[in-house]
């Protein structure tokens, strides 16, 4: 009898403890992520879903808070600005995408099969404006393309100077960071020129995990390296490639930052800068409009979610 | 084992074409390295010039003679250093502990098996579906009810266990940490955290390498962050305080352009040494990924 209590309570004592660590252990490990998702994510976001439906001002704390329907989101509905920043969105986010993978693509390509010397400096280079902050390169643009006398400007100006091909480029200062047509054209240049590297070093990537033995096969038949390209490497790069479109997509859609910086308050000429990231942050922050400001999220957030079902489904299909 | 030869590579003869094209693609890639460093090269020259001189015609290409008086201007217009040390600070914290807990996490995502864990590293992905700018407005309300709103740990608390960091740590352990060995620890005694800290994370170099980088060249340059929670000139990051010289009336143009010249560099410098592995790491995630 006293010998089985023993052994029993030593048992029970090693189940307590090796055991339960064992086992507890994988839970305790991920509950960090859990935890913080909930209280800084999660949460936040069913209440931002709440406050949609309400008129609150924020100042005021919780208890002005009331229920009003649907009402912020008629509001944004019938909102010019919203549409127009909508489109902008769109618009910018094609203009600044687009190139970047027609670019890179060959870019890439380019690295990967001619360049044996300097490959990896080629690469870091063409990596550098990735890890450099959009406020630095954006202040740096503002002047670089001020509509006084930066350095853009004069470089068209010397242009429309010479003869024959002077004519192709306009006598006035562009006004960059004003006009409504060339603010987009900037914001998107800043944008190419961030990102464009790093999609370079993602479909680098890609390439290296096609196998040599295809393009020998290829090389072998006669194919010309064009006609690889084309039939090999264009194939075979879609998962990467689906991988740095989507990524693409979602900061592109996401854009705040650099119309933020390059055009300030304003958003230049009839809004042109003005993207949803920045219409949201003015109307949240700027203007103290937090109720409405989270109804235009959560329709922005259905549009996103269309497009990156979209932008799925057209990858997919074409397997 | 040695029997087996790999096919002999076919090479294509050498020949004038292949030449001509290695040395276009050569000029193409220079052309575009030029490109890129372009508005560093003319953040370095206007640095140097008065913001008189700065839209003269021709442009000035050489630097000029008032780096120091720019300098001075820049300590006179914000709190330069103090806001280095901010963005310093959190930074580096950041980078600690986003580490450390993404190892964590990644750590048990690879190498345990407990129930539920396909759902919960399914919402560790799903997390990442939330498109950033749905944040904003939360991530100001929470911090605003919990008090955070002017602490640097409302910009590096919420981020230390976030997803692509738990996915990367997960990715890079599941195939450079044999199971055997976390075994053999365990019949030795070691408890779990202890497998984790003394045995597993010293093997996590290369993926420790990466996710420490973007993560700290992420807070470096974040700018969305403390926009929204800093509200004191004196919690300001580097980020912020540049942007403020930009709403003076008289844009300080040359001593701006010192200030992002020293904001910049830092990270420039890091990248040289470390550029190889973070390329290789953010590449490697993408191909698995």
């Amino acid at each position: 009898m006293q010998t089985v209590k023993i052994s029993r309570i030593v048992r029970k004592k090693t189940f307590n403890w090796t055991n339960f660590q064992r086992v507890a252990a994988p839970y305790i490990f991920v509950s960090p992520f859990f935890l913080l998702f909930i209280v800084f994510g999660l949460f936040p976001l069913l209440f931002s879903l709440y406050l949609s439906f309400t008129r609150w001002d924020i100042a005021s704390g919780l208890s002005t808070m009331r229920l009003i329907g649907v009402q912020n989101y008629l509001d944004t509905w019938n909102d010019p600005l919203f549409w127009k920043s909508l489109w902008n969105t769109f618009y910018i986010a094609l203009l600044s995408g687009v190139p970047q993978h027609l670019i890179a693509i060959p870019t890439a390509y380019v690295i990967h099969t001619l360049v044996r010397r300097m490959k990896h400096f080629f690469t870091a280079a063409l990596f550098v404006p990735f890890i450099t902050s959009t406020v630095a390169i954006a202040l740096i643009v503002t002047v670089l393309f001020s509509e006084r006398q930066g350095v853009v400007n004069q470089a068209i100006a010397s242009l429309h100077a010479l003869p024959l091909i002077g004519g192709l480029f306009p006598a006035e200062n562009i006004r960059w960071l004003f006009d409504k047509n060339s603010v987009p054209v900037v914001i998107s240049l800043v944008v190419i020129w961030k990102y464009t590297g790093y999609n370079i070093v993602l479909y680098l990537a890609g390439l290296q995990t096609i196998p040599q033995e295809l393009y020998e096969a290829a090389q072998v038949d006669g194919a010309t390296r064009t006609q690889q390209f084309r039939f090999i490497t264009l194939p075979l790069l879609r998962p990467i490639a689906f991988y740095a479109v989507t990524l693409s997509l979602i900061g592109n859609l996401n854009l705040f930052e650099e119309p933020f910086i390059l055009v300030g308050t304003q958003y230049g000429q009839n809004q042109a800068g003005m993207t949803m990231g920045a219409y949201l942050y003015k109307s949240a922050f700027e203007l103290g409009f937090a109720d409405q400001a989270a109804a235009m999220s959560w329709m922005f957030f259905v549009v996103v979610l269309a497009l990156t079902l979209i932008n799925n489904r057209l990858f997919r299909s074409r397997e | 084992m040695t029997l087996i030869q790999k096919p002999r590579t076919i090479r294509p003869k050498r020949n004038a074409r292949d030449t001509g094209s290695k040395v276009a693609a050569y000029l193409t890639l220079t052309v575009m390295c030029f490109f890129t460093f372009i508005p560093f090269y003319f953040m370095f020259i206007f640095g140097t010039w008065d913001k008189s001189e700065i839209y003269t015609l021709p442009p000035h290409v050489v630097p000029g003679p008032d780096l120091v008086g720019n300098y001075s201007v820049l300590m006179e217009k914000i709190n330069f250093w103090r806001s280095f040390w901010n963005s310093l600070y959190i930074a580096v914290i950041s980078t600690v502990l986003t580490v450390f807990f993404c190892a964590l996490g990644g750590f048990a995502f690879a190498m345990y098996e407990f129930k539920f864990k396909n759902l919960l590293f399914s919402l560790v992905q799903g997390s990442l579906l939330i498109p950033s700018l749905m944040g904003i407005i939360p991530f100001y309300l929470i911090m605003q009810a919990i008090g955070w709103v002017g602490e640097p740990k409302a910009l590096y608390i919420p981020g230390i266990a976030n997803a692509i960091g738990i996915f990367l740590m997960r990715q890079y352990i599941g195939s450079a940490i044999p199971k055997e060995l976390v075994e053999a620890a365990r019949i030795d005694g070691c408890s779990e955290i202890r497998i984790f800290w003394s045995v597993v994370f010293p093997l996590l170099g290369p993926a420790t390498a990466t996710l420490a980088l973007t993560t700290f060249i992420g807070q470096w340059n974040n700018i969305v962050g403390p926009l929204i929670v800093l509200k004191d000139r004196d919690a300001f990051t580097l980020p912020l305080a540049l942007r403020s010289l930009q709403g003076t009336s008289t844009v300080e143009t040359g001593a701006m352009m010192v200030g992002v010249c020293i904001a910049v560099i830092p990270l420039l410098i890091v990248f040289a040494f470390t550029s190889r592995n973070l390329i290789a790491g953010l590449a490697a995630g993408a191909v698995k990924g």
